[in-house]
């Protein structure tokens, strides 16, 4: 904002005469039209917009990181050492269900969703509780199945492959984790303090984080269990 | 109870770091004690540690940056007195630690030096820029700086208790791994840089969504300053190349505290997948650093030569291209680990490439002060010695970009030469001159010339001094990180450099008296209208410094160069607009989140490092604890009522008017 300003004062919302006086605006991109161009011209956006662009830019950068392990276990996939190969290891029975319980967590997680634009407390924490619960039982599963391997010999430690393995799973199974410990949190706060602005924008995150775990999900499933299995 | 840590920890048999602690242990304490006494710590804690300001926020990195830059500055002499002394002799450093200080002398200088700087400049100018009153999340803002400063501090406690990595900046298994560095030193990087990394990348989200989503009303993307493009594209490669770093330090944590065989020799580990990975992340990092310096000359350029910036759309395009190209480019960093012809070949034509958008640059610069009325200010000096750094420096880089080059002068000094020509040329270059142009903004007074361009001219002739003799060492096959050497050929070139290093040192001793100079004299130097340079973007429309919401009303943008335009019709009508019916600000209330998340993260990542397993659960719990509390407070803003924001806005208009009148005095003296 300026300091200064002109005598004329055409229109009174705008006092600084920043954008005042009609055709000043050349130079490199105002081009012939006065108008402003690109996106954002109204000025800032609101805070639910930026929380949730501002999430989605994190999501993103996290999908790098997930991208960095599945290139990892790409390249080492076959180097099993010696060891067992993912076609001995892996029970797509277990798997399987990993995944039903996951892909519906994110549908109860879409509900909870629901509940809250209609402002509805209970059915809220109901949705949030069975996500929870699902993510929960996802979350055993995949330890029992990581415990069962190490206890048989093949552990992280034992070829390249199980290490990329553990850890590109393991990474996911912490995101899990994570999203529980932030699931207990949000739910306190929405029994608590209800539908504050704030609150509110806080579950719109929950939700992205979730589905995006989900989606991460999807391609470690295809490509490390299904492929895995088969070659 | 205490993990590995013993006594033994601490190096009692050598005395260069325990003087060197010890002194540097004392200085802070004397400023604690100082601070302390004299009262300043409520003061401190309210108005800075807990800021969510961007403004202090920015100054602190700022603050952080330049003091590790002295430090890794400190390094750089011990290595250049070594080389001096260890001809045919073994120089006063053991090989074990000279490792360590070029290890932490490119750590420091990247991470803890360079990155802060930048980043602190962008927090500070940005939301000025934009015509914004903060950045998207303040509160994210003061932890990233906060998780910065402990990685800062991790590193530096390396110095006493235990050693750092030996590994060079970058720590290459199988070097680095547990057979062959057993001790703590690589665990010291790798939590230090987690750490910083995870305030870097959380920096970076939240100045992405400022700029794309915050700007002030009518500022189109084509009406943004150069110096918002080039962080913008700065904070999208730091998006999209530190969760590269993240998961590649993750990988050497468990290859070296769980057995993992990521890049270990044995079990099909593949410790090629190391180099790929961290030069994904290594090569975007140089284009972080070099990026907002660009910006930073360009916003110079064009206020000191008194014109817009010449092509400022081609310059926006060369810009993305930098960003796009950078990001996937990044095999000429080990063209003779075996990728083969084609893909080298590849990777060379693509580094040629990015030259050709910095040429783009380098042309509009010059364009830009072609027909200008220059002023040669110190902030135009640094910036017309980046144009000479930067063409030289980059020449030499185009000669590394050709592979067979490359395989001559790979790992020589030829490589440090070049490399620190270009980065000294253009980012530390460019961070003196965005701390020259916009202290004034930060602090309400300017530097003193005399001693910055003192500052300048050492520094600049320092470069050379310093690097055109490694060209040469490098070009006679002297390979780099030598504790000692036997060639009589390089021997002249070292000790040239030597020379050189003495000369930079003058260069930041007259930047150290500058700065004491100016605060002595800083009721000389006391800048009333907040545009001390007559400068071009909105920055320089608010009072120096800025108030805490930074515009009283926020502005309405119709041009590139609103500020300049307003100017100029100021000027041309001798008036000041109608006063503007002010309304309350919300501004968001400070917060300790960010000192106490740093606080337990220093601690857990120290337990960490020497696997003292009950605190490091007691800082994860911690952190965690402090998530919920944070999460759990509601009153996150308070207001300005109108009155205040009307009595400050009222100060500035009258510091305007006096500033107008003089203008129209000087301009109505005849010539």
């Amino acid at each position: 904002m300026s300091a200064a300003g002109t005598v004329a004062a055409p229109h009174g919302h705008d006092p600084y005469k920043l954008g005042s006086g009609r055709g000043e605006g050349g130079g490199h991109g105002g081009g012939p039209h006065d108008e402003a161009t690109g996106h954002g011209e109204g000025g800032p956006a609101s805070p639910r917009v930026i929380v949730g662009y501002g999430f989605w830019i994190f999501l993103l950068s996290d999908i790098i990181m997930f991208s960095a392990f599945f290139a990892a276990y790409a390249v080492l996939a076959p180097n099993t050492a010696g060891g067992p190969s993912g076609r001995e290891l892996f029970e797509l029975d277990r798997v399987a269900i990993e995944t039903g319980l996951l892909l519906l967590s994110s549908f109860t997680c879409g509900l909870a969703n629901v509940a809250a634009d209609a402002r509805n407390k209970l059915w809220t924490e109901v949705g949030l509780l069975a996500t929870g619960l699902l993510g929960a039982g996802f979350l055993l599963l995949e330890l029992q199945e990581f415990a069962g391997m190490i206890e048989q010999g093949a552990g992280p430690d034992r070829s390249a492959f199980l290490s990329a393995f553990f850890a590109l799973v393991g990474c996911h199974g912490l995101h899990v984790f994570a999203g529980l410990l932030w699931l207990g949190t949000m739910m306190a706060q929405v029994w608590v303090k209800g539908w504050q602005p704030h609150i509110v924008r806080r579950l719109l995150c929950f939700n992205l984080f979730w589905h995006a775990l989900d989606i991460v999900w999807v391609a470690l499933f295809t490509i490390v269990y299904l492929i895995g299995s088969g070659a | 109870m205490l993990g590995k840590l013993t006594w033994d920890a601490v190096p009692w048999d050598q005395p260069i770091p325990l003087v060197a602690a010890g002194v540097v242990g004392l200085i802070l304490l004397g400023v604690i004690g100082w601070i302390v006494v004299k009262g300043y710590l409520p003061y401190l804690w309210r108005e800075w540690i807990t800021s969510v300001d961007h403004k202090r926020i920015g100054v602190m990195y700022t603050l952080l940056g330049l003091v590790m830059l002295l430090r890794g500055f400190v390094d750089a002499i011990m290595m250049r007195s070594q080389q001096a002394l260890a001809y045919q002799a073994a120089g006063y450093l053991p090989p074990e630690h000279y490792n360590q200080v070029f290890s932490a002398h490119g750590v420091i200088m990247i991470f803890f030096g360079a990155m802060p700087v930048i980043i602190g400049l962008m927090n500070f100018v940005v939301p000025l820029q934009l015509g914004i009153r903060d950045v998207a999340f303040p509160t994210l803002n003061s932890v990233s700086f906060w998780l910065t400063a402990s990685g800062a501090l991790l590193v530096n406690i390396s110095l006493v208790v235990g050693e750092f990595a030996r590994t060079g900046w970058l720590p290459y298994p199988p070097l680095s791994e547990v057979s062959y560095s057993p001790g703590v030193g690589p665990d010291y990087y790798v939590w230090a840089l987690q750490i910083s990394g995870i305030g870097t990348l959380m920096s970076g989200i939240n100045l992405v969504t400022t700029i794309l989503k915050m700007r002030a009303p009518g500022m189109g993307y084509f009406r943004m300053p150069m110096f918002c493009w080039t962080a913008l594209t700065s904070n999208l490669l730091i998006v999209a190349a530190f969760p590269i770093l993240t998961a590649t330090l993750a990988m050497l944590t468990l290859d070296r505290y769980l057995g993992f065989h990521f890049f270990t020799n044995e079990a099909g580990g593949n410790m090629m997948m190391f180099e790929n990975l961290i030069w994904a992340w290594g090569h975007p990092e140089v284009y972080i650093l070099l990026l907002p310096a660009l910006g930073i000359f360009s916003e110079i350029i064009s206020c000191f030569s008194g014109k817009p910036l010449f092509g400022y759309r081609s310059m926006v395009l060369a810009t993305l291209w930098i960003c796009l190209n950078g990001f996937m480019t990044w095999l000429h960093h080990f063209f003779t680990m075996g990728a083969g012809p084609g893909v080298n070949t590849a990777f060379g034509i693509s580094t040629a490439l990015i030259s050709v958008a910095t040429g783009v640059k380098v042309f509009n610069y010059i364009f830009t002060m072609y027909g200008g009325t220059i002023r040669y200010t110190t902030p135009m000096l640094w910036a017309v010695g980046f144009i000479v750094a930067f063409v030289i420096g980059g020449m030499t880089g185009v000669l590394l970009a050709v592979p067979p080059a490359d395989w001559q002068l790979h790992n020589s000094l030829f490589l440090v030469a070049h490399f620190h020509n270009v980065i000294i040329g253009s980012t530390v270059f460019g961070a003196f001159a965005g701390l020259t142009f916009w202290f004034p903004k930060a602090f309400g007074f300017k530097l003193d010339e005399t001693w910055g361009k003192r500052a300048f001219w050492f520094t600049f002739g320092g470069l050379w001094a310093t690097f055109l003799p490694l060209y040469m060492a490098g070009l006679l096959g002297m390979t780099r990180r030598m504790q000692q050497y036997d060639v009589p050929e390089w021997r002249p070139w070292v000790l040239a450099a030597g020379v050189g290093t003495i000369v930079i040192f003058i260069g930041v001793a007259c930047q150290v008296i500058q700065l004491v100079v100016s605060i002595r004299n800083r009721h000389a130097l006391r800048d009333e209208t907040g545009d001390p340079w007559d400068g071009r973007s909105l920055e320089w429309s608010t009072t120096s410094p800025p108030p805490a919401f930074n515009f009283a009303i926020m502005p309405n943008v119709k041009d590139e160069e609103p500020y300049w335009t307003i100017k100029q019709k100021a000027i041309e009508s001798q008036n000041l607009a109608d006063e503007p019916d002010y309304k309350p600000v919300h501004m968001p209330r400070n917060s300790p989140t960010g000192f106490i998340c740093a606080f337990f993260s220093t601690i857990t990542g120290f337990a960490l490092i020497w696997l003292i397993w009950w605190m490091v659960i007691a800082g994860l719990v911690a952190a965690f604890a402090t998530f919920v509390v944070f999460a759990w407070w509601d009153k996150r803003e308070y207001e300005i009522p109108a009155e205040e924001v009307r009595r400050l806005d009222r100060e500035r208009r009258a510091a305007r008017q006096v500033w107008l009148r003089d203008k129209a005095a000087s301009l109505e003296e005849p010539a």
